[in-house]
């Protein structure tokens, strides 16, 4: 459990980075984090160096615009949870506007490129801001990737009517040294679905912090989160489930595997049941594979409920490492050592990639980038065993 | 013909107070189509024989040789060991979440074969030896052993043995747990795997009733570590009778 016994409904969230003190890295938000690496992204005079471009079903169903900040679409999420998310807010001048409107259904999905430089000159330190809009009743997918080398503080304002039913995927295959902040901030109105999912493969730093805030009755969340991290990479997620209205439903499910002996992740799942979110139904699951000595994975589980009247509330956490004897049976069948592995670490993702993939394209795409991170390790074993 | 020589066989497991001594000097020497039934008090060290022979990295080798028609299989990986066309039904199977047993047997088999049998043919192989041992097709679709019960199990160990062909097969108490027409149905798949490949058979066993629907053609007592006495198939049915007590008082 979490060391700060404070509650997580009373942590300042705002949107002037003022509010923010520069953060030491003993705060509870920093503790894990290497403050030093994202001090560049801490202040007020970022650049917008990143290339956002958009794809996809572009019809009355979807409609995609840059606006300025003042947009009455825009900061209709929670304020942003820390001084990192507070910066990228401040330096934010415009946003992409991504509009799912009701009604009208788009087959395929919306894809939004942020793409950072060819690494060719440093990646100078940048901000970002994002919108999704999900109308009254709107469907959707829309997908947004990360790629090349970056040094960025991202935020994301998520925003679901009522009833609408949207799948958001991040992934973050940023270039090798890349460094991001990304603040995904959340707003459910009454009986909208999201399924959110994040995940991170790239970079040197990636740190999510993720705040879903269920604020009408009825609204559903499933969480969803990979990580594939290898030596030299860290990769983070804290997520703030704030059960503020009655009845809701929250399923979060995050899985990591560390590869090499550096590598390093942690996993803040805090959920929050307000006194008059009665009728909640919530779980967290957290499990981390580790592959290599030396790596590891912190996970913290936070549950906090202030009504006794809810239908459900738990969590799981577990880290464990590879196991001896699976491999063992694998190899007695034949199987080389390095594919048997390999067998066991998608078998570990693979059940998160299906409930991720709601559509058979980006399945596939999630599954080669997933299994392309994954075999540059079995490689570099093998380069290294010869 | 292939020909399994096992010669003063000695094995440590690592425990946490060190090394201790399980097998103190095996000989045994099983050749194509011969059968030899293993049998001997909990403890004796017969699985240990087993996973010693597989490769498994518990268990630590201190003296003595192991030749697969003349090659040293001590030498080599567990997954060579298989390559080379040795085979382990485990005690307990272990269950692998995640991965399909059609997938694992396709992945095995072409492990073993070199090259990735030819899909129709291998959907039918597979199809007809699962038949064959009762098993239900819905299991292919399942992650190998998770939730398999005790006797399913041991029928997932007997359903590799037939679809890998092996040249030598080590049986650990395949027949535990199994009832008694699973025990018919799965000893009739050892002997068709062993009608089909030749394959010479080592049967790890508590009970005579196995050796009913398999003839075994040697039947070795072990005890302590090694083999302490050997017979035909009238020295199982002496020792169901009388038990170990003769071999441990010698002892
Ligand atoms: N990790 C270990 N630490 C200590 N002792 C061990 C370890 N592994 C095996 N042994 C011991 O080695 C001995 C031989 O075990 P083994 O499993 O080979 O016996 P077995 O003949 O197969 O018995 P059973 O008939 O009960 O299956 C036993 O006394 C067991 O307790
Ligand atoms: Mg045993």
């Amino acid at each position: 459990m979490g060391i700060d016994t404070k509650s997580r409904g009373t942590r300042l969230a705002s949107f002037d980075l003022t509010d923010f003190p520069m953060p030491t890295g003993r705060e509870e938000e920093w503790r894990f984090t290497p403050v030093r690496d994202l001090a560049d992204l801490l202040l007020d005079d970022l650049a917008a160096e990143v290339v956002v471009q958009v794809q996809g079903p572009l019809g009355s169903g979807v409609t995609v615009e840059v606006v300025g900040r003042d947009h009455p679409a825009i900061g209709l999420a929670p304020a942003p949870g820390d001084r990192v998310a507070a910066a990228a807010w401040a330096a934010a001048e415009s946003a992409t506007l991504v509009t799912l409107n009701a009604g009208k259904v788009e087959d395929g999905v919306t894809v939004v490129r942020v793409i950072g430089s060819d690494g060719s000159t440093p990646a100078r330190p940048s901000a970002l801001h994002l919108a999704i809009l999900a109308k009254a009743g709107a469907r959707g997918t829309v997908l947004l990737e990360h790629t090349g080398l970056a040094h960025l503080t991202q935020g994301v304002e998520i925003v679901l009517e009522e009833g609408a039913d949207i799948t958001v995927i991040s992934v973050h295959d940023w270039a090798d040294g890349s460094i991001q902040a990304a603040s995904h901030r959340v707003r459910l109105a009454q009986d909208a679905h999201l399924k959110h999912a994040v995940v991170a493969l790239g970079g040197a730093l990636v740190r999510l912090t993720e705040q879903f805030e269920l604020a009408g009755p009825g609204a559903s969340l499933d969480a969803l989160g990979i990580n594939v991290t290898d030596s030299g990479q860290h990769h983070e997620a804290q997520l703030f489930v704030d059960h503020a209205a009655a009845n809701c439903r929250s399923r979060v499910a995050y899985k990591g595997a560390l590869l090499g002996p550096l590598a390093r992740s942690v996993w803040i799942g805090d959920v929050l049941i307000r006194s008059r979110a009665e009728g909640t139904d919530t779980y967290e699951l957290n499990r981390n594979l580790v592959l290599s000595k030396g790596a590891r994975a912190d996970s913290v589980p936070n549950l906090e409920i202030e009504t006794g009247q809810i239908l459900g509330a738990g969590h799981a956490s577990a880290t464990g490492r590879f196991d001896e004897e699976q491999l063992f049976y694998l190899q007695s069948r034949g199987i080389p050592e390095e594919l048997a592995r390999s067998l066991v670490v998608h078998a570990f993702f693979a059940e998160l990639i299906d409930q991720i993939g709601v559509l058979g394209e980006i399945k596939d795409a999630l599954k080669m980038a997933v299994d392309s991170k994954l075999d540059q390790r079995s490689n570099h074993n093998q380069r290294r065993s010869q | 013909m292939t020909t399994l020589e096992i010669r003063d066989l000695h094995v440590s497991v690592d425990t946490p107070e060190g090394d201790k001594p399980i097998l103190k000097g095996v000989d045994l020497t099983i050749g194509s189509n011969q059968t030899h039934a293993i049998m001997g008090p909990n403890g004796s060290g017969k699985s240990t024989l087993a996973y010693s022979l597989a490769g498994h990295p518990k268990y630590r080798v201190t003296s003595g040789s192991v030749l697969l028609d003349g090659q040293d299989l001590l030498a080599m990986t567990v997954d060579e060991r298989a390559r080379a066309g040795l085979f382990l039904a485990m005690q307990y199977p272990v269950e692998v979440p995640g991965v399909t047993e059609a997938n694992f047997l396709r992945t095995a088999k072409t492990a073993v074969s070199g090259q990735a049998p030819p899909l129709r043919a291998w959907i039918k192989e597979v199809a007809a030896a699962m038949e064959a041992l009762r098993f239900d097709p819905e299991f292919q679709e399942r992650s190998v052993n998770e939730g398999f019960s005790g006797g399913e199990k041991k029928r997932n160990e007997i359903l590799q043995m037939e679809l890998l062909k092996p040249k030598i097969a080590i049986l650990d108490e395949t027949d535990s747990g199994l009832d008694v027409d699973a025990l018919r149905v799965v000893a009739e798949g050892v002997n068709r795997a062993q009608a089909a490949t030749g394959a010479g058979v080592m049967l790890i066993t508590h009970y005579t009733r196995i050796l009913d629907y398999i003839t075994p053609d040697f039947v070795h007592v072990f005890v302590a570590g090694r083999v302490a006495e050997e017979g035909g198939p009238d020295l199982a049915a002496r020792l169901e009778a009388e038990g170990y007590d003769r071999f441990l008082s010698a002892d």
